[in-house]
Protein backbone atom coordinates (compact mmCIF):
# COMPACT_ATOMS: atom_id res chain seq x y z
CA UNK A 1 0.00 0.00 0.00
CA UNK A 2 2.85 2.29 1.05
CA UNK A 3 4.06 1.54 -2.30
CA UNK A 4 2.21 3.03 -4.09
CA UNK A 5 1.17 6.22 -1.89
CA UNK A 6 4.77 7.36 -1.41
CA UNK A 7 5.40 8.06 -4.94
CA UNK A 8 2.22 9.40 -5.83
CA UNK A 9 2.47 11.44 -2.95
CA UNK A 10 5.58 12.75 -4.02
CA UNK A 11 4.46 13.41 -8.02
CA UNK A 12 1.58 15.38 -6.63
CA UNK A 13 2.98 17.48 -3.20
CA UNK A 14 6.72 17.58 -4.00
CA UNK A 15 5.69 20.72 -6.20
CA UNK A 16 3.41 22.16 -3.96
CA UNK A 17 5.51 22.85 -1.09
CA UNK A 18 8.96 23.62 -3.30
CA UNK A 19 6.67 25.88 -4.66
CA UNK A 20 5.25 27.43 -1.94
CA UNK A 21 8.97 27.45 -0.24
CA UNK A 22 10.34 28.93 -3.24
CA UNK A 23 7.24 31.76 -3.25
CA UNK A 24 8.71 32.43 0.34
CA UNK A 25 12.11 32.53 0.17
CA UNK A 26 12.58 33.84 -3.23
CA UNK A 27 14.74 32.06 -6.41
CA UNK A 28 18.28 32.61 -4.87
CA UNK A 29 17.34 30.10 -2.00
CA UNK A 30 15.48 27.14 -4.65
CA UNK A 31 18.13 24.72 -3.19
CA UNK A 32 17.48 25.31 0.53
CA UNK A 33 13.66 24.72 -0.64
CA UNK A 34 14.36 21.45 -2.64
CA UNK A 35 16.37 20.24 0.37
CA UNK A 36 13.75 20.61 2.79
CA UNK A 37 10.79 19.01 0.67
CA UNK A 38 13.45 16.37 0.26
CA UNK A 39 14.33 15.68 3.92
CA UNK A 40 10.51 15.37 4.50
CA UNK A 41 9.98 13.10 2.06
CA UNK A 42 12.98 10.70 3.79
CA UNK A 43 11.28 11.29 7.10
CA UNK A 44 8.20 9.57 5.34
CA UNK A 45 9.69 6.57 4.36
CA UNK A 46 11.47 6.50 7.36
CA UNK A 47 8.69 6.73 9.91
CA UNK A 48 5.99 5.83 7.83
CA UNK A 49 7.39 1.69 7.20
CA UNK A 50 8.02 1.73 10.56
CA UNK A 51 4.90 3.45 12.27
CA UNK A 52 2.55 2.52 9.55
CA UNK A 53 0.53 5.37 7.64
CA UNK A 54 -0.62 8.45 9.36
CA UNK A 55 -4.37 9.02 9.09
CA UNK A 56 -3.85 12.15 6.50
CA UNK A 57 -0.43 11.38 4.81
CA UNK A 58 -0.74 14.64 2.88
CA UNK A 59 -1.35 16.77 5.97
CA UNK A 60 1.09 14.90 7.88
CA UNK A 61 3.63 16.15 5.06
CA UNK A 62 2.42 19.53 4.93
CA UNK A 63 3.31 19.81 8.96
CA UNK A 64 6.03 17.84 8.83
CA UNK A 65 7.86 20.45 5.90
CA UNK A 66 6.47 23.28 7.96
CA UNK A 67 8.44 22.24 11.17
CA UNK A 68 11.54 21.74 9.26
CA UNK A 69 11.47 25.07 7.49
CA UNK A 70 10.87 26.48 10.85
CA UNK A 71 14.23 24.71 12.00
CA UNK A 72 16.01 25.41 9.69
CA UNK A 73 15.91 28.86 9.51
CA UNK A 74 16.35 29.02 13.52
CA UNK A 75 19.68 26.96 13.15
CA UNK A 76 20.62 29.38 9.60
CA UNK A 77 22.52 32.41 10.54
CA UNK A 78 21.96 32.60 6.40
CA UNK A 79 18.29 33.29 7.94
CA UNK A 80 19.28 36.31 9.95
CA UNK A 81 21.90 37.51 7.58
CA UNK A 82 19.97 37.02 3.83
CA UNK A 83 16.41 35.74 4.88
CA UNK A 84 14.82 37.38 7.15
CA UNK A 85 14.63 40.68 5.59
CA UNK A 86 13.39 39.32 2.21
CA UNK A 87 10.92 37.51 4.26
CA UNK A 88 10.33 40.76 6.30
CA UNK A 89 10.13 42.47 2.99
CA UNK A 90 7.73 39.81 1.08
CA UNK A 91 5.51 38.66 4.16
CA UNK A 92 3.46 40.55 6.80
CA UNK A 93 5.27 41.53 9.79
CA UNK A 94 5.22 38.95 12.58
CA UNK A 95 7.20 36.97 14.85
CA UNK A 96 6.50 33.56 13.77
CA UNK A 97 7.30 32.70 9.71
CA UNK A 98 4.15 30.87 8.45
CA UNK A 99 4.40 28.36 5.55
CA UNK A 100 1.46 28.94 3.86
CA UNK A 101 -0.23 25.52 2.75
CA UNK A 102 -3.34 26.24 1.73
CA UNK A 103 -5.47 25.82 -1.47
CA UNK A 104 -5.23 29.44 -2.47
CA UNK A 105 -1.28 30.01 -1.41
CA UNK A 106 -0.38 26.74 -3.14
CA UNK A 107 -1.69 27.71 -6.51
CA UNK A 108 -0.77 31.00 -5.93
CA UNK A 109 2.86 30.05 -5.62
CA UNK A 110 2.55 27.53 -8.74
CA UNK A 111 1.26 30.53 -11.05
CA UNK A 112 4.29 32.39 -9.99
CA UNK A 113 6.59 29.78 -10.34
CA UNK A 114 5.22 29.01 -13.93
CA UNK A 115 5.84 32.51 -14.97
CA UNK A 116 9.48 32.57 -13.21
CA UNK A 117 10.58 29.11 -14.94
CA UNK A 118 9.47 30.97 -18.21
CA UNK A 119 11.12 33.96 -17.97
CA UNK A 120 12.64 34.65 -21.35
CA UNK A 121 16.51 34.83 -20.02
CA UNK A 122 16.40 30.89 -19.97
CA UNK A 123 16.42 28.90 -23.51
CA UNK A 124 13.20 26.59 -24.53
CA UNK A 125 14.78 23.73 -23.90
CA UNK A 126 15.71 24.34 -19.89
CA UNK A 127 12.25 26.33 -19.69
CA UNK A 128 10.83 22.46 -19.98
CA UNK A 129 13.16 20.61 -18.14
CA UNK A 130 12.79 22.96 -15.52
CA UNK A 131 8.81 23.11 -15.29
CA UNK A 132 9.06 19.13 -15.34
CA UNK A 133 11.62 19.37 -12.49
CA UNK A 134 9.69 21.94 -10.34
CA UNK A 135 6.37 22.35 -12.03
CA UNK A 136 5.93 18.92 -12.28
CA UNK A 137 7.84 16.92 -9.41
CA UNK A 138 9.56 14.77 -12.18
CA UNK A 139 12.93 13.22 -11.42
CA UNK A 140 15.75 14.21 -13.27
CA UNK A 141 15.91 10.27 -14.52
CA UNK A 142 12.39 10.49 -15.66
CA UNK A 143 13.21 13.99 -17.60
CA UNK A 144 15.49 11.97 -19.31
CA UNK A 145 13.63 8.98 -19.99
CA UNK A 146 11.07 11.74 -21.85
CA UNK A 147 13.48 13.36 -23.63
CA UNK A 148 15.20 10.40 -24.45
CA UNK A 149 18.97 12.13 -23.01
CA UNK A 150 20.90 10.97 -20.01
CA UNK A 151 20.63 12.12 -16.74
CA UNK A 152 23.75 14.36 -17.04
CA UNK A 153 22.53 16.47 -19.96
CA UNK A 154 18.87 16.83 -17.95
CA UNK A 155 20.68 17.63 -14.73
CA UNK A 156 23.09 20.34 -16.35
CA UNK A 157 20.37 21.86 -17.97
CA UNK A 158 17.92 22.58 -15.00
CA UNK A 159 21.03 23.72 -12.71
CA UNK A 160 22.26 26.07 -15.66
CA UNK A 161 18.62 27.19 -15.39
CA UNK A 162 18.26 27.67 -11.66
CA UNK A 163 21.80 29.76 -11.83
CA UNK A 164 20.58 32.10 -14.92
CA UNK A 165 17.21 32.91 -12.57
CA UNK A 166 19.47 33.38 -9.83
CA UNK A 167 21.96 35.59 -11.64
CA UNK A 168 18.92 37.79 -13.26
CA UNK A 169 17.14 38.06 -9.65
CA UNK A 170 14.00 36.98 -10.95
CA UNK A 171 11.48 37.62 -8.11
CA UNK A 172 8.55 34.62 -7.95
CA UNK A 173 5.97 36.48 -7.54
CA UNK A 174 2.33 37.50 -9.12
CA UNK A 175 2.90 38.37 -12.38
CA UNK A 176 1.97 41.90 -13.58
CA UNK A 177 -0.11 42.70 -15.93
CA UNK A 178 2.63 43.47 -18.26
CA UNK A 179 4.82 40.41 -17.27
CA UNK A 180 1.67 38.07 -18.25
CA UNK A 181 1.29 40.28 -22.06
CA UNK A 182 5.07 39.74 -22.66
CA UNK A 183 5.52 36.44 -21.14
CA UNK A 184 2.15 34.28 -21.40
CA UNK A 185 3.41 33.63 -25.23
CA UNK A 186 6.92 31.77 -23.77
CA UNK A 187 4.53 30.28 -20.79
CA UNK A 188 1.98 28.75 -23.30
CA UNK A 189 4.92 27.39 -25.65
CA UNK A 190 6.33 25.82 -22.98
CA UNK A 191 3.05 23.50 -21.84
CA UNK A 192 2.64 23.07 -25.66
CA UNK A 193 6.00 21.19 -26.14
CA UNK A 194 5.33 19.57 -22.62
CA UNK A 195 2.54 17.89 -24.02
CA UNK A 196 3.44 17.26 -27.55
CA UNK A 197 6.53 15.16 -25.99
CA UNK A 198 3.85 13.34 -24.38
CA UNK A 199 1.64 13.00 -27.16
CA UNK A 200 3.72 12.82 -30.48
CA UNK A 201 7.22 11.79 -29.41
CA UNK A 202 7.52 8.43 -31.53
CA UNK A 203 10.35 7.27 -30.30
CA UNK A 204 9.40 6.38 -26.60
CA UNK A 205 6.81 3.44 -25.95
CA UNK A 206 6.59 4.38 -22.37
CA UNK A 207 2.62 4.82 -22.29
CA UNK A 208 2.54 5.78 -18.45
CA UNK A 209 5.31 8.21 -19.02
CA UNK A 210 3.67 10.03 -22.00
CA UNK A 211 0.30 10.12 -20.59
CA UNK A 212 1.61 11.93 -17.25
CA UNK A 213 3.75 14.38 -19.23
CA UNK A 214 0.00 15.16 -20.98
CA UNK A 215 -1.60 15.75 -18.05
CA UNK A 216 0.90 17.63 -16.26
CA UNK A 217 0.46 19.72 -19.61
CA UNK A 218 -3.03 20.13 -18.97
CA UNK A 219 -3.13 21.00 -15.28
CA UNK A 220 -0.48 23.56 -15.80
CA UNK A 221 -3.29 25.43 -18.12
CA UNK A 222 -5.65 24.66 -16.48
CA UNK A 223 -3.97 26.50 -13.46
CA UNK A 224 -3.43 29.65 -16.40
CA UNK A 225 -7.34 29.36 -17.21
CA UNK A 226 -8.67 29.06 -13.63
CA UNK A 227 -6.83 32.35 -12.37
CA UNK A 228 -8.37 35.64 -13.67
CA UNK A 229 -5.72 37.16 -14.38
CA UNK A 230 -4.31 35.18 -16.76
CA UNK A 231 -7.21 33.41 -18.43
CA UNK A 232 -6.94 34.86 -21.65
CA UNK A 233 -8.70 33.27 -24.83
CA UNK A 234 -5.40 31.98 -25.90
CA UNK A 235 -4.64 30.00 -23.20
CA UNK A 236 -8.51 28.68 -22.89
CA UNK A 237 -7.70 28.09 -26.87
CA UNK A 238 -4.58 25.31 -25.86
CA UNK A 239 -6.56 23.72 -23.23
CA UNK A 240 -9.15 22.80 -25.69
CA UNK A 241 -6.52 21.98 -28.41
CA UNK A 242 -5.03 19.08 -25.96
CA UNK A 243 -8.65 18.13 -24.88
CA UNK A 244 -9.02 17.48 -28.17
CA UNK A 245 -6.11 15.42 -28.89
CA UNK A 246 -6.10 13.33 -25.63
CA UNK A 247 -9.68 12.09 -26.06
CA UNK A 248 -7.90 9.74 -28.66
CA UNK A 249 -5.21 8.46 -26.33
CA UNK A 250 -6.49 5.06 -25.54
CA UNK A 251 -7.87 4.51 -29.40
CA UNK A 252 -4.43 5.77 -31.45
CA UNK A 253 -2.28 2.46 -29.69
CA UNK A 254 -3.54 -0.74 -29.92
CA UNK A 255 -2.23 -4.04 -26.80
CA UNK A 256 1.63 -4.04 -28.40
CA UNK A 257 2.08 -0.93 -28.46
CA UNK A 258 2.05 0.10 -32.55
CA UNK A 259 0.43 3.56 -33.83
CA UNK A 260 -3.34 3.27 -35.05
CA UNK A 261 -3.78 5.56 -38.02
CA UNK A 262 -6.54 8.10 -37.38
CA UNK A 263 -8.47 6.55 -40.41
CA UNK A 264 -8.58 3.19 -38.97
CA UNK A 265 -9.26 4.00 -35.24
CA UNK A 266 -12.37 2.67 -33.39
CA UNK A 267 -14.28 5.86 -32.56
CA UNK A 268 -16.15 3.79 -29.69
CA UNK A 269 -12.75 4.47 -27.60
CA UNK A 270 -12.61 8.26 -28.38
CA UNK A 271 -13.37 9.86 -25.20
CA UNK A 272 -16.48 11.84 -25.28
CA UNK A 273 -16.44 14.14 -22.42
CA UNK A 274 -13.20 15.26 -23.05
CA UNK A 275 -14.49 15.86 -26.68
CA UNK A 276 -17.14 17.89 -24.53
CA UNK A 277 -14.36 19.86 -22.34
CA UNK A 278 -12.96 20.76 -25.48
CA UNK A 279 -15.85 22.06 -26.52
CA UNK A 280 -16.34 23.95 -23.97
CA UNK A 281 -12.74 25.89 -23.71
CA UNK A 282 -13.12 26.47 -26.97
CA UNK A 283 -16.25 28.34 -26.56
CA UNK A 284 -14.10 30.39 -23.70
CA UNK A 285 -11.79 31.03 -26.11
CA UNK A 286 -13.87 32.64 -28.88
CA UNK A 287 -14.09 36.30 -26.77
CA UNK A 288 -12.43 39.06 -28.08
CA UNK A 289 -10.22 39.65 -31.20
CA UNK A 290 -7.29 37.32 -30.79
CA UNK A 291 -6.96 34.44 -33.00
CA UNK A 292 -3.67 32.52 -31.33
CA UNK A 293 -2.39 29.19 -33.79
CA UNK A 294 -3.64 27.65 -30.27
CA UNK A 295 -7.09 28.95 -31.52
CA UNK A 296 -7.00 27.37 -35.31
CA UNK A 297 -4.97 24.43 -34.11
CA UNK A 298 -7.85 23.46 -31.65
CA UNK A 299 -10.29 24.05 -34.28
CA UNK A 300 -8.20 21.67 -36.90
CA UNK A 301 -8.36 19.47 -33.68
CA UNK A 302 -12.10 20.02 -33.52
CA UNK A 303 -13.20 18.85 -36.77
CA UNK A 304 -10.87 15.66 -35.96
CA UNK A 305 -13.07 14.66 -33.18
CA UNK A 306 -16.10 14.41 -36.46
CA UNK A 307 -15.33 10.87 -37.94
CA UNK A 308 -17.51 11.04 -40.93
CA UNK A 309 -15.32 13.02 -44.00
CA UNK A 310 -17.80 15.26 -45.31
CA UNK A 311 -16.96 18.19 -47.37
CA UNK A 312 -17.80 21.22 -45.01
CA UNK A 313 -15.27 18.66 -42.63
CA UNK A 314 -12.20 18.85 -44.77
CA UNK A 315 -13.16 22.52 -46.20
CA UNK A 316 -13.00 23.62 -43.02
CA UNK A 317 -10.05 21.95 -41.99
CA UNK A 318 -8.40 23.44 -45.35
CA UNK A 319 -9.07 26.88 -44.40
CA UNK A 320 -8.25 26.93 -40.63
CA UNK A 321 -4.71 25.28 -41.78
CA UNK A 322 -4.81 28.06 -44.63
CA UNK A 323 -4.82 30.28 -41.90
CA UNK A 324 -2.08 28.72 -39.44
CA UNK A 325 0.28 28.60 -42.14
CA UNK A 326 -0.09 32.35 -42.59
CA UNK A 327 0.15 33.14 -39.17
CA UNK A 328 3.08 30.72 -38.66
CA UNK A 329 4.75 28.46 -41.38
CA UNK A 330 5.90 24.93 -40.45
CA UNK A 331 6.60 22.12 -42.87
CA UNK A 332 4.14 19.69 -40.87
CA UNK A 333 1.34 22.76 -41.32
CA UNK A 334 2.24 22.53 -44.35
CA UNK A 335 2.08 18.63 -45.37
CA UNK A 336 -1.66 18.50 -43.54
CA UNK A 337 -2.67 21.33 -45.85
CA UNK A 338 -1.92 19.39 -48.76
CA UNK A 339 -3.73 16.58 -47.57
CA UNK A 340 -6.82 18.90 -46.59
CA UNK A 341 -6.74 19.85 -50.14
CA UNK A 342 -6.66 16.75 -51.41
CA UNK A 343 -10.06 15.90 -49.61
CA UNK A 344 -11.52 19.01 -50.95
CA UNK A 345 -10.06 19.20 -54.70
CA UNK A 346 -9.07 15.74 -55.27
CA UNK A 347 -5.63 14.22 -55.21
CA UNK A 348 -4.38 15.68 -58.76
CA UNK A 349 -4.44 19.11 -57.45
CA UNK A 350 -2.82 18.16 -53.68
CA UNK A 351 -0.50 16.83 -56.58
CA UNK A 352 0.56 19.48 -57.63
CA UNK A 353 0.73 21.74 -54.56
CA UNK A 354 2.40 18.65 -53.18
CA UNK A 355 5.38 18.43 -55.56
CA UNK A 356 5.85 22.84 -54.94
CA UNK A 357 6.12 21.84 -51.36
CA UNK A 358 10.84 21.17 -51.26
CA UNK A 359 10.56 18.90 -48.37
CA UNK A 360 12.81 16.62 -49.98
CA UNK A 361 14.59 15.50 -46.45
CA UNK A 362 11.30 14.74 -44.72
CA UNK A 363 9.72 11.15 -44.89
CA UNK A 364 5.83 12.43 -43.87
CA UNK A 365 6.63 14.25 -47.64
CA UNK A 366 7.29 11.08 -49.27
CA UNK A 367 4.75 9.35 -47.66
CA UNK A 368 1.78 12.19 -48.33
CA UNK A 369 2.78 11.87 -52.37
CA UNK A 370 3.00 7.87 -51.54
CA UNK A 371 -0.87 8.41 -50.47
CA UNK A 372 -2.01 11.06 -53.09
CA UNK A 373 -0.45 8.77 -56.29
CA UNK A 374 -1.91 5.32 -54.42
CA UNK A 375 -5.30 4.71 -56.99
CA UNK A 376 -3.46 7.57 -59.42
CA UNK A 377 0.11 5.84 -60.30
CA UNK A 378 0.64 3.15 -58.07
CA UNK A 379 4.20 2.32 -59.03
CA UNK A 380 5.04 6.36 -58.02
CA UNK A 381 2.95 5.80 -54.89
CA UNK A 382 5.57 2.82 -54.46
CA UNK A 383 8.69 4.60 -55.02
CA UNK A 384 7.27 7.66 -52.91
CA UNK A 385 6.63 5.21 -50.18
CA UNK A 386 9.93 3.42 -50.76
CA UNK A 387 11.95 6.87 -49.96
CA UNK A 388 10.31 7.50 -46.98
CA UNK A 389 10.92 4.28 -45.44
CA UNK A 390 14.38 5.25 -46.38
CA UNK A 391 14.69 8.15 -45.05
CA UNK A 392 12.92 8.07 -41.92
CA UNK A 393 14.84 7.23 -38.68
CA UNK A 394 12.14 5.84 -36.11
CA UNK A 395 10.94 1.87 -35.37
CA UNK A 396 7.61 3.29 -35.21
CA UNK A 397 7.86 5.38 -38.38
CA UNK A 398 9.24 2.70 -40.22
CA UNK A 399 6.50 0.02 -39.19
CA UNK A 400 3.88 2.67 -40.37
CA UNK A 401 5.58 3.10 -43.74
CA UNK A 402 6.34 -0.76 -43.84
CA UNK A 403 2.31 -1.34 -43.66
CA UNK A 404 1.54 1.05 -45.91
CA UNK A 405 3.79 -0.43 -48.85
CA UNK A 406 2.38 -3.91 -47.87
CA UNK A 407 -1.23 -2.00 -48.48
CA UNK A 408 -0.41 -0.62 -51.34
CA UNK A 409 1.48 -4.39 -52.81
CA UNK A 410 -1.58 -6.18 -52.00
CA UNK A 411 -3.90 -3.31 -54.03
CA UNK A 412 -1.42 -3.54 -57.25
CA UNK B 1 16.22 34.30 -52.50
CA UNK B 2 14.79 37.71 -53.30
CA UNK B 3 11.79 39.64 -52.07
CA UNK B 4 8.97 40.36 -54.70
CA UNK B 5 6.49 43.17 -53.24
CA UNK B 6 2.94 41.87 -55.39
CA UNK B 7 1.01 44.81 -55.75
CA UNK B 8 -2.99 43.53 -56.81
CA UNK B 9 -4.87 46.45 -58.60
CA UNK B 10 -8.42 46.30 -60.79
CA UNK B 11 -11.48 48.73 -61.45
CA UNK B 12 -13.37 49.03 -57.44
CA UNK B 13 -15.18 52.13 -58.78
CA UNK B 14 -16.90 51.15 -61.86
CA UNK B 15 -20.65 49.96 -61.05
CA UNK B 16 -20.83 47.84 -64.16
CA UNK B 17 -17.20 46.24 -63.50
CA UNK B 18 -18.10 45.01 -60.13
CA UNK B 19 -18.26 40.79 -59.04
CA UNK B 20 -21.54 39.31 -58.50
CA UNK B 21 -21.83 38.65 -54.72
CA UNK B 22 -21.55 34.86 -55.68
CA UNK B 23 -18.33 35.96 -57.73
CA UNK B 24 -17.05 37.84 -55.04
CA UNK B 25 -18.05 34.66 -52.36
CA UNK B 26 -15.93 32.38 -54.57
CA UNK B 27 -13.30 34.75 -55.14
CA UNK B 28 -12.90 34.69 -51.20
CA UNK B 29 -12.52 31.28 -51.15
CA UNK B 30 -10.05 31.33 -53.54
CA UNK B 31 -7.79 34.18 -52.10
CA UNK B 32 -7.47 31.71 -48.87
CA UNK B 33 -6.26 29.45 -51.17
CA UNK B 34 -3.93 30.60 -52.68
CA UNK B 35 -2.40 32.84 -49.66
CA UNK B 36 -2.64 28.92 -47.74
CA UNK B 37 -0.31 27.44 -50.95
CA UNK B 38 1.75 30.25 -51.05
CA UNK B 39 2.40 29.81 -47.05
CA UNK B 40 2.76 25.95 -47.48
CA UNK B 41 5.72 26.49 -49.69
CA UNK B 42 7.10 29.43 -46.98
CA UNK B 43 7.06 31.95 -49.51
CA UNK B 44 5.56 34.49 -47.56
CA UNK B 45 8.29 37.24 -46.56
CA UNK B 46 6.07 39.05 -44.52
CA UNK B 47 2.97 38.80 -42.43
CA UNK B 48 -0.44 39.73 -44.36
CA UNK B 49 -1.33 43.43 -44.09
CA UNK B 50 -4.99 44.26 -44.74
CA UNK B 51 -5.49 47.43 -46.46
CA UNK B 52 -8.46 49.99 -46.32
CA UNK B 53 -10.37 49.97 -49.47
CA UNK B 54 -11.29 54.29 -48.95
CA UNK B 55 -7.21 56.16 -49.28
CA UNK B 56 -6.53 59.23 -50.06
CA UNK B 57 -4.38 60.16 -52.88
CA UNK B 58 -2.00 63.18 -52.00
CA UNK B 59 -1.24 65.83 -54.93
CA UNK B 60 1.94 67.74 -55.97
CA UNK B 61 0.08 70.93 -54.94
CA UNK B 62 -0.31 68.82 -51.47
CA UNK B 63 -3.94 68.60 -52.11
CA UNK B 64 -5.50 66.24 -50.53
CA UNK B 65 -7.90 63.65 -52.53
CA UNK B 66 -10.49 61.45 -50.83
CA UNK B 67 -10.78 58.03 -52.36
CA UNK B 68 -8.55 55.69 -54.70
CA UNK B 69 -6.73 57.18 -57.89
CA UNK B 70 -8.87 59.70 -59.44
CA UNK B 71 -8.03 59.18 -62.98
CA UNK B 72 -7.17 55.74 -63.77
CA UNK B 73 -9.89 53.44 -62.76
CA UNK B 74 -7.58 51.05 -60.79
CA UNK B 75 -6.89 50.69 -57.56
CA UNK B 76 -4.52 48.99 -55.03
CA UNK B 77 -6.94 46.08 -53.42
CA UNK B 78 -3.46 44.49 -51.37
CA UNK B 79 -0.24 43.49 -51.62
CA UNK B 80 2.21 40.53 -50.52
CA UNK B 81 5.92 40.61 -50.20
CA UNK B 82 7.04 36.90 -51.11
CA UNK B 83 10.19 35.52 -51.76
CA UNK B 84 11.36 34.08 -55.10
CA UNK B 85 14.38 33.37 -57.23
CA UNK B 86 13.78 36.23 -60.03
CA UNK B 87 11.18 37.70 -62.09
CA UNK B 88 10.41 34.51 -64.03
CA UNK B 89 9.72 32.87 -60.28
CA UNK B 90 7.61 35.47 -58.99
CA UNK B 91 5.61 36.01 -61.85
CA UNK B 92 4.89 31.97 -61.80
CA UNK B 93 3.65 33.04 -58.40
CA UNK B 94 1.44 35.65 -59.54
CA UNK B 95 0.14 33.88 -62.50
CA UNK B 96 -1.93 32.07 -59.52
CA UNK B 97 -3.47 35.25 -57.90
CA UNK B 98 -7.27 35.51 -58.36
CA UNK B 99 -7.42 39.14 -59.04
CA UNK B 100 -6.86 37.68 -62.32
CA UNK B 101 -9.90 35.92 -62.82
CA UNK B 102 -11.54 39.84 -61.52
CA UNK B 103 -9.84 41.55 -64.46
CA UNK B 104 -7.71 43.16 -61.94
CA UNK B 105 -3.16 42.79 -62.57
CA UNK B 106 -0.01 42.33 -60.41
CA UNK B 107 2.98 44.59 -60.47
CA UNK B 108 5.77 43.07 -59.35
CA UNK B 109 8.56 44.70 -58.15
CA UNK B 110 11.78 42.91 -56.40
CA UNK B 111 13.07 44.55 -53.55
CA UNK B 112 16.55 45.86 -53.29
CA UNK B 113 18.96 46.60 -51.02
CA UNK B 114 21.27 49.90 -50.95
CA UNK B 115 24.57 49.20 -51.13
CA UNK B 116 26.29 49.60 -47.72
CA UNK B 117 27.99 52.50 -46.51
CA UNK B 118 31.54 51.74 -46.36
Amino acid sequence: MEGELLPNLFRTEYRKIVGVLCYLFGIEHIEIAEDIVSDTFLSATELWSVNGLPENPTAWLYTVAKNKTKNHLKRSSLFENKLAPDIKYNAPLSEEIEVDLSVKNISDSQLAMIFAVCHPSISSDSQVALALNLLCGFGVQEIADAFLTNRDVVYKRINRAKERLKEENIRIEQPSTAEINERLGNVLTTIYVLFSEGYYSAGHQNTILRKDLCAEAMRLCYLLVENETTNRPAASALLALMCFHVSRFDARVNESGEMILYQDQDETLWNQELIARGGYFLNKASVGNELSRYHLEAGIAYWHTQKESTIEKWESILQLYNSLLILEYSPIAALNRTYALSMTSGKKVAIAEAEKLDLKTNHFYFSLLGNLYTGIDNQKALQHLETALEISVSGTDKATIIRNIQKLKESM
Amino acid sequence: MNEFLLIFRRDFTTKEEQPSPEVLQTSLKAWQDWFGSLAAQNKLARPLQRWDGEGRIVKPNSAVINGPYAEIKESIGGMIVVTAADYDEASEIAKGCPILKLGGNVEIRMAVTPPANK
